[in-house]
Parts: C-alpha cells; sequence; structure tokens
C-alpha cells in the first residue's frame, strides 16, 4: 500500500531545506493526489544544490607542493575532514604527510550541499571527491606531458611526482601545480577513477591519524564557543522557561548594575513552529562570559507561559498510552492481521517507552557575528552551514552573498548544531551593538531547558505465534511528537522519514503485518537528534522480537533470524517506505541476508550460547538504518543490589565499502557508549512544560566507569567500490539500547520496557 | 586585583574576584584550549592543574588561585609532546575533541600519583570527566600506552 498518507510529502531535512533560499515555507506541502511534476531525484543529487566534483573547489596545491584539500561538511567527531582529505589524496596519488585540510564556508552554490546529518557525507560524496582528486592528478600529468613534450599516457602521477618513465623525467606536484591549474578540467566521463585494489588510503585497516590531532591535543582547536575577534562582547539569553512562551515585562535594572554589563536586548520570537528561529527572551550583553551571566541571574522577568505550560511528561505518557492502545490510521499492512491475531496459538503483547533526550554535545552551542559595512561574519559551529547563511542573512535584513558562515570545529553535534537559532541570536545582538563583534553562549542549563528535544515514543507490539512459535501476525503502533512540529502548526503524525526509521520498513518475513501512527501533538521543539526515530523504533522492535522468542520458547538469535527470515533483496517502497533514506530503492534496497550476517557475526564474536553465570547474561538485536546494518550483541551483569554492568559490548557493521576504517570502528565504539547513556540513564522529563533536568548532575550520560568495559568492533566490508556506501554516524546506536535490554532480561528475567533503566533492576 | 600565574606567566586580573578561573583563561587570557561545558564541575572539561593538582575551574574563584601556579593544556608541554600526548595521537583517542584536553589533565594528574594505573584506578580519576561521543575506551588504552612510556614525566 502507499505512504501517501499525509499532506507532508518527503520532508526529510532535505525537503524541509528546499524552499529555504525564498525564505520563506520551509516544509514541503503537497495536497494528497497532487501529481509530482519532476522525476524524483535521490541521494546528493536530491539534496539542495546537489553536488560538486570540480577539483579547483577542493583541490589546491601550492609552488611547494603542500596540498589543501578543502572540506565542505562538518567536523563533529565523525572524523570526515580527515575522510575526505584521504578520499581526495588517495586519487591524487599525493604524499599523506604533505596534505593539509582547509574548512570550506557555508556556500552550497559553491561546494553542494553541506548539511551534515543522515550519515551521508561519504555515502553521497565519495564519489564526486575521488573525480576531484582524479581530476586534478589528470591535470598535474597533463602539466607535466605538455612540460616535456609527450603524451600524457605516458606520463604517471604518484607520491606528489609525475613521472615520465620512457625518458626518466620526473617534476613534483609543486613545480607542476601553476602550469596545472591553467588547464581545462578534464572531462567527468573521461577521467579515470583508480583501481580500488591499489587504494593506499581507503578502506586500509590501519590508523590514519587525524588532520586536527596535535591542535586538538594542545588545545589549540578551534571550536565555535572558542571564536575570539578584538573588541569581542559576550552575550548569554533568558529565555522563556515553556516553549511558546513570552516575555510579559523585563526589569533589568540590577542586570545593568553588574560590572562589565552594557546592555540588555529583547529578543523577538516568531513564536510557535520556531523553525530554526530564537524562541525569545532578554539577551545580557557583557564584556565578558561571566559578566553577562551574573546580569542574566539579575534580570527580573515575568513571563506568560502560553498554552504548553499544560506539558507534563507523567500525564503525556499516559496519553501516549491511551493512544497506542486503540486502533489508529494504518500506514502499513499486509495480509489480514486481526483475523490472524485471532487464530493464533500465542498472543505476545508489550508497551515500549523512551522519554525525551537532550542531544547535548559538550560544547553547548555558541556562535560569533560581527557585522560590517553592510556585511556579516559569522563564526559558528553548525552542522548547517547554508541553511544558517541564508537564516542570518533574512535575520539581519541582508542578502545571503553579503553573510559570510566560517564553520568551526564542533565540540560534538548529534543534530542539535543543525538548528542555527543559537546564531541568529549572536547576530541579533551584534547588530544591536552597531555590528561589534558579539560571542553568544549557550549554558547546559539553556541546552537542557531551551532545546530541540529528542522525541518522546510510546509503542505497542502485538504478535500471534502458530502452535510451533512461529510469528504470523505482526501489530505495531508508534506514537511520538513529530519533528514537522517545529515547521508546521500543530501536525500530529510521524512524518514519512520518521516512519521510515525502523518501523513502516521492518523487512520481517511474518505475512500479516500493521503498522499504524496514532495521534502525538507535540509540546517541545522535536529535532533531530543522533538515528532520530531509529532509538524508539529499535528499542521496541528488537525488544519485542526477543520477548516473542521468550513466549516460542526459542533462543533469542535464532528466532530473530527466523523473523527476519531467508536472504531475500527488498524494495523498501513495496513494504511502505516511499522515503528510504532518500536514496533510491533500486540502489539502495534492503537485503536481509546483509542483516542476517551481522546479527550472525556479532553473536560469534560474544560466543553467543555460552554459560553464563548467575547474574550475567548476553542479549542481541540488530537494525538497519542509514542504509547500512548493524547488530549488537552485550554482555551485562547485574549484582543483587541491582547494580548493573557491562562488561562487554560487540557491534557488527556492514556498511557496504569502507573509507576511514579506524573512524568506522570509532563510530561504532562512540555509538555504544552514546546509546548506553540512553539506554541506562538520561532521560529529560518535563512538568508544568518545563524541564525538569538543569544540568550534568541530574541529566546523567554515561561515564568511563559506566561504559561498556570493552567493546569489540567487527567490519563485514565490501572490497567493490561500485556498491553503494551506508552511513557510519548513526547507525550504531540503534540497536545497542535493546541488545542492552534483552541482556538485562537473560540476567535477572526482568523485561525493560521503559527508558533508562536507572534504578529499575534495585527494585 | 589578583595576580595569577599561569603556564609560567604571571597576570594581573582587576575584576569580580569570583569570576571562575575558567572565564579568566578563556575570555581575559585567550587560552581556550579549557573549555565550558557545564560550570558546575559535573563534566570536566574545564580540567587544569592547580599546584599540580587537577581542578574544575569551573568553579574554581579566580581568588582562589592568587599566588598558585596554574597550568593549563597549553602549558602542560613544551611542545606538545607529553606521553599522554603523544598516546591520544597515536591512538586517534579524539572524536569531537571538546572533552579531550580535559581527559588529558585529569590523565596527567593520575600519572603524576600513580604511574601505573589500573583499570580501578581509572575509573576513579576520569569518572568525573565525560565525553559525549563516547571515547573512552580508548582514554583508558591511551592512558596505559602513556604508563607504559613513562608518562607521569
Amino acid at each position: 500500500m502507499s505512504t501517501s498518507r499525509s499532506g507532508f510529502e518527503n520532508v526529510s531535512r532535505r525537503g524541509l531545506l528546499v524552499g529555504a533560499a525564498a525564505g520563506g515555507l520551509v516544509l514541503a506541502l503537497r495536497l494528497p493526489g497532487q501529481a509530482q511534476t519532476a522525476a524524483p531525484k535521490f541521494g546528493a543529487d536530491g539534496m539542495p544544490n546537489g553536488w560538486r566534483d570540480d577539483p579547483r573547489i577542493f583541490v589546491a596545491i601550492a609552488p611547494d607542493g603542500i596540498v589543501t584539500v578543502t572540506c565542505h561538511r562538518s567536523e563533529m567527531g565523525q572524523g570526515v575532514r580527515t575522510s575526505i582529505a584521504m578520499v581526495v589524496a588517495e586519487e591524487l596519488e599525493a604524499d599523506w604527510s604533505r596534505v593539509r585540510i582547509a574548512q570550506a564556508d557555508g556556500d552550497e552554490e559553491r561546494y553542494g550541499n553541506q548539511d551534515t546529518d543522515g550519515s551521508r557525507s561519504l555515502r553521497h560524496f565519495l564519489l564526486p571527491l575521488r573525480r576531484a582528486g582524479a581530476g586534478a592528478r589528470t591535470m598535474l600529468e597533463a602539466a607535466a606531458a605538455a612540460r616535456w613534450g609527450v603524451p600524457a599516457a605516458e606520463c604517471q602521477a604518484r607520491d606528489h611526482v609525475v613521472t615520465h618513465a620512457a625518458s626518466g623525467r620526473s617534476a613534483g606536484y609543486g613545480e607542476l601545480a601553476e602550469a596545472a591549474a591553467a588547464l581545462p578540467v578534464p572531462d567527468r566521463e573521461a577521467l579515470r577513477l583508480k583501481d580500488p585494489s591499489t587504494f593506499r588510503l581507503i578502506g586500509q585497516d590501519r590508523l590514519v591519524e587525524l588532520i586536527d590531532n596535535r591542535d586538538i591535543t594542545t588545545g589549540k582547536a578551534v571550536y565555535g564557543i572558542d571564536a575570539t575577534l578584538p573588541g569581542m562582547l559576550h552575550a548569554v539569553v533568558a529565555r522563556p522557561p515553556v516553549y511558546g512562551g513570552r516575555v510579559v515585562s523585563v526589569d533589568d535594572t540590577e542586570a545593568l548594575k553588574v560590572p562589565g554589563v552594557l546592555r540588555t536586548l529583547r529578543i523577538e520570537t516568531p513564536g510557535m513552529p520556531s523553525e530554526f528561529q530564537p524562541v525569545g527572551g532578554v539577551a545580557v550583553i557583557a564584556r565578558n562570559t561571566w559578566a553577562a551571566m551574573k546580569g542574566r541571574e539579575a534580570l527580573k522577568i515575568t513571563w506568560e507561559d502560553g498554552p504548553n505550560a499544560v506539558y507534563s511528561s507523567d500525564s503525556y505518557r499516559e496519553m501516549l498510552q491511551r493512544g497506542v492502545r486503540n486502533p489508529a490510521k494504518a500506514v502499513r499492512e499486509q495480509g489480514d492481521v486481526d483475523a490472524a491475531l485471532r487464530t493464533a496459538a500465542t498472543r505476545v503483547e508489550a508497551e515500549y517507552y523512551i522519554p525525551h533526550l537532550a542531544q547535548s554535545p559538550l560544547e553547548p552551542p555558541a556562535a560569533l557575528v560581527r557585522i560590517r559595512d553592510g556585511r556579516a561574519e559569522c563564526w559558528a559551529c553548525t552542522q548547517a552551514p547554508q541553511v544558517t547563511r541564508l537564516r542570518l542573512a533574512q535575520k539581519l535584513g541582508l542578502q545571503p552573498e553579503n553573510v559570510t558562515v566560517h564553520v568551526t570545529l564542533l565540540g560534538g553535534g548529534f543534530g542539535r548544531k543543525s538548528k542555527p537559532d543559537f546564531v541568529l541570536e549572536a547576530g541579533l545582538c551584534s547588530q544591536a551593538m552597531d555590528g561589534a563583534p558579539v560571542k553568544l553562549t549557550w549554558t547546559r542549563e539553556d541546552d537542557l531547558h531551551n532545546g530541540y528535544y529528542h522525541t518522546v515514543s510510546m509503542q505497542r507490539l502485538e504478535a500471534g505465534l502458530d502452535a510451533g512459535g512461529k510469528p504470523v501476525a505482526w501489530l505495531h503502533r508508534s506514537a511520538a511528537p513529530t519533528i514537522g512540529a517545529i515547521f508546521a502548526p500543530d501536525p500530529k503524525v510521524q512524518l514519512p522519514f520518521e516512519l521510515g526509521m525502523g518501523f513502516l520498513n521492518a523487512p520481517f518475513a511474518i505475512p500479516n503485518m500493521r503498522m499504524e501512527n496514532p495521534e502525538a501533538p507535540a509540546h517541545v521543539r522535536i529535532g533531530w537528534f543522533r538515528s532520530v526515530s531509529n532509538v524508539p523504533h529499535a528499542f521496541a522492535v528488537q525488544s519485542f522480537i526477543a520477548e516473542m522468542a521468550h513466549a516460542a520458547g526459542r533462543d533469542p538469535k535464532d528466532y530473530l533470524l527466523e523473523v527476519i527470515g531467508p536472504a531475500r533483496i527488498i524494495d523498501p517502497t513495496e513494504i511502505g517506505d516511499a522515503w528510504n533514506h532518500g536514496e533510491d530503492p533500486r540502489t539502495y534496497p534492503i537485503d536481509t541476508g546483509r542483516l542476517r550476517r551481522v546479527v550472525e557475526r556479532a553473536a560469534s564474536e560474544i560466543g553467543w550460547g555460552r554459560q553464563m553465570p548467575r547474574g550475567r547474561g548476553l542479549g542481541i538485536a540488530g537494525h538497519y538504518s542509514f542504509c547500512s546494518y548493524v547488530a549488537v550483541a552485550a554482555e551485562v551483569e547485574v549484582d543483587d543490589r541491582g547494580t548493573m554492568r557491562i562488561p562487554r559490548v560487540d557491534i557488527a557493521i556492514d556498511c557496504g565499502p569502507l573509507v576511514n576504517v579506524d573512524r568506522v570502528r570509532s563510530q561504532m565504539e562512540g555509538a555504544v557508549v552514546f546509546a548506553t547513556g540512553l539506554a541506562t540513564s538520561a532521560e529529560i522529563s518535563f512538568r508544568n512544560g518545563r524541564a525538569e533536568q538543569a544540568n550534568l548532575d541530574s541529566y546523567e550520560l554515561t561515564r568511563i566507569d559506566s561504559a561498556p568495559r570493552e567493546i569489540r568492533v567487527h567490519l563485514l566490508p565490501s572490497r567493490d567500490y561500485d556498491q553503494p556506501l551506508g552511513g557510519v554516524g548513526e547507525p550504531g546506536v540503534p540497536p545497542v539500547a535493546p541488545a542492552l535490554a534483552n541482556a538485562v532480561f537473560a540476567a535477572t528475567g526482568k523485561r525493560i520496557r521503559r527508558l533508562p533503566i536507572r534504578d529499575q533492576l534495585t527494585s | 586585583m589578583a595576580t595569577i600565574k599561569v603556564n609560567g606567566t604571571e597576570h594581573r586580573f582587576d575584576g569580580d574576584p569570583d569570576t571562575p578561573l575558567l572565564w579568566v583563561l578563556r575570555d581575559e587570557l585567550g587560552l581556550t584550549g579549557t573549555k565550558y561545558g557545564c560550570g558546575i564541575a559535573q563534566c570536566g572539561v574545564c580540567t587544569v592543574h592547580v599546584d599540580g593538582t587537577a581542578s574544575r575551574a569551573c568553579i574554581t574563584p579566580v581568588s582562589a588561585v592568587e599566588g598558585r601556579a596554574v597550568t593549563t593544556i597549553e602549558g602542560l608541554s613544551a611542545d606538545g609532546d607529553h606521553p599522554l600526548q603523544v598516546a591520544w595521537r597515536a591512538l586517534n583517542v579524539s572524536q569531537c575533541g571538546y572533552c579531550q584536553t580535559g581527559q588529558i589533565m585529569q590523565a596527567a594528574d593520575l600519572l603524576g600519583s600513580v604511574p601505573n594505573p589500573t583499570d580501578a584506578d581509572i575509573d576513579a580519576a576520569m569518572q568525573g570527566n565525560l565525553c559525549r561521543c563516547g571515547t573512552y575506551t580508548r582514554v583508558r588504552a591511551a592512558i596505559k600506552q602513556a604508563a607504559a612510556q613513562g608518562g607521569s614525566r
């Protein structure tokens, strides 16, 4: 059946940003039944401003031979600056020790799409960047050939030198650079890419030192919060404690008495939906950060809370629960679920809850803006440089070409820094100070109280098993406020990209399946959070399959494989997922064989089936997301007091061909820890519209002593670089929480249906 | 008026004596290797040494370090080649890197008192240093590698 069940079509991040240039409507609203005029575009082609592969954009070679590669994607810990340099250096046949990286400003006309999200930097840009490197290499060879008067085909570039073997002549890249730059860029179709069997950087299982390693370890690395200009002022903002609230009155008398405080500024807000706009409040601008903070404390503000003051997590959870206990609009249906449930030998039912979460990158949002001569310049830790540029221009009444966005390093992003509200606040402060440079910093309290939270989710699953324990019916209801609520007034159902994250597209061999999406209004800003809706969906689905296995008296791993079914290729559009991560379903089908293999690999690596001592258990989960296949097998130990430890996690990923192998490993290691936090300790709850957690003492993230002691990463790489790449930054996260919950069940017999686990094991 | 000694150099600070050392380092001295993360000593990204002992600069009033020696990541080693910094690079510990200066400063304090730390020693010393990217397994490995190279230096 079709998934065109609402007026929203393909509103992924890309869809949202399509209208951005006009500065107007950002929601790609399409009426049901309205014909799509253009052929659908997929992958990088479907992103705003697409891709570029011109070597002159991405490669610069100085006379001394130093190669500078331009990175147009934001670095937030995934290693993209190093990986992009590796890709270009590989095809360029550059000497890695002479490769540097430069960070692109926000300019998608020049660089192609720069939204660093959705686990797609290399998925979308490996080939264009290989071509950029190969193009530059070809130009160097042509320049050498012209200099020596020999055919270009006889000139070979390698290790920063072009050689003509027949005559024994050679020239370094530095000496050829100027002549090469004057040559025409080679025809894309005629480019000769390297044979992957000759790769020396891409896909090699050896650690390539991070290009920012020295700066990071010596404190020289510059993040958004570190940006500095002479005469710079500092600002913080007092924001409404409730989303949609407003300032009624403000008395800044005491604030202005704080030494160093220069002025206060009302920050206007368009209200709800907030999109990427400020939520309003009062800014305090001062000579240093501390004075700004003290000044903010001294403000006397009367707030009007608005309609979201009713929002309390306890009652909202109950409302969601009522929602999932009643029939709702079906978004996928095959077979006759009701009949199969009625006649099933065994029925299994369970409900799962995950609370709101905050991305909480350790560098909070922070940005520096100055305005001079009608031009604004900004330094920001942004995942969306072009969107930042457009929104800042709009906010300041400038043309986008008069706004420059310099992208700093990001001290973590996790989706929070895709929204440039904090940059707009900094821009308004600079404007109020006649363009003086103002750095605006969010405190951790701000981050937790005024965020773009991960959705809260309640799900109900029902399954029917036949007399042999085989699954014959599957009913899944998923209720969660949608990210669409920051773009449109009060949408209550999930958007296709949310439904397509491990819910609609469950690739299971069950004859009768129905998925339903009960309504769930949003009362806070909902935003992208690493792995997005895959997190709740994988938790519920993978926990439930283990519950089904238990009901059937079967081994959970064997049962998971049975639910996945035999190896086969599934067109996602045929199981209701028209979104498919924005990728072409022909290029990116779901391959259940690959999902089976990661499950089998994780199981065998952890020693699945081995005898466990009392209080210890193994759990497993497998999940497909961002075009990659990941399985996690976890070993958990729970002592008599209910204290949980995680001695070991084995995580297996098949993301297609690998580029930066060490960074694939580190992303998996990090995903395990990140997800351990949401599984065991992290929760944002609301009371009267206010987040109850104020700082990192109450919003508890995983620490070194609570993290899994050992994390072993297993790669199932492909050597076929014609095969499309899967994502890496996000797909490691979703299977972790259910694997841990399943391991807790094996260790204790206690079934976790609500995250975080926190003190559930002590009772 | 406070006089503080940071990385061997004396500075005079005539602002609010309650100002946390963190903001004096960052806003007044331009030493941005010491980071802000929470302001309440819960995350450790602001870790510096005061008279050789790891301290959270975000809750240390500048008045409390008058006459004491403050060392920041910028002053940990002359050339960036403290054994911990070397190990951190060799193992590619960092992801986003934001917390790593604090991790290194905390680890340097640990190795100063426990030259060959056990896992339990590392847990106890490092549990106040959050890493949202989740680099803990490599942090642990790098501390052990630096210790093996005579990391207390």
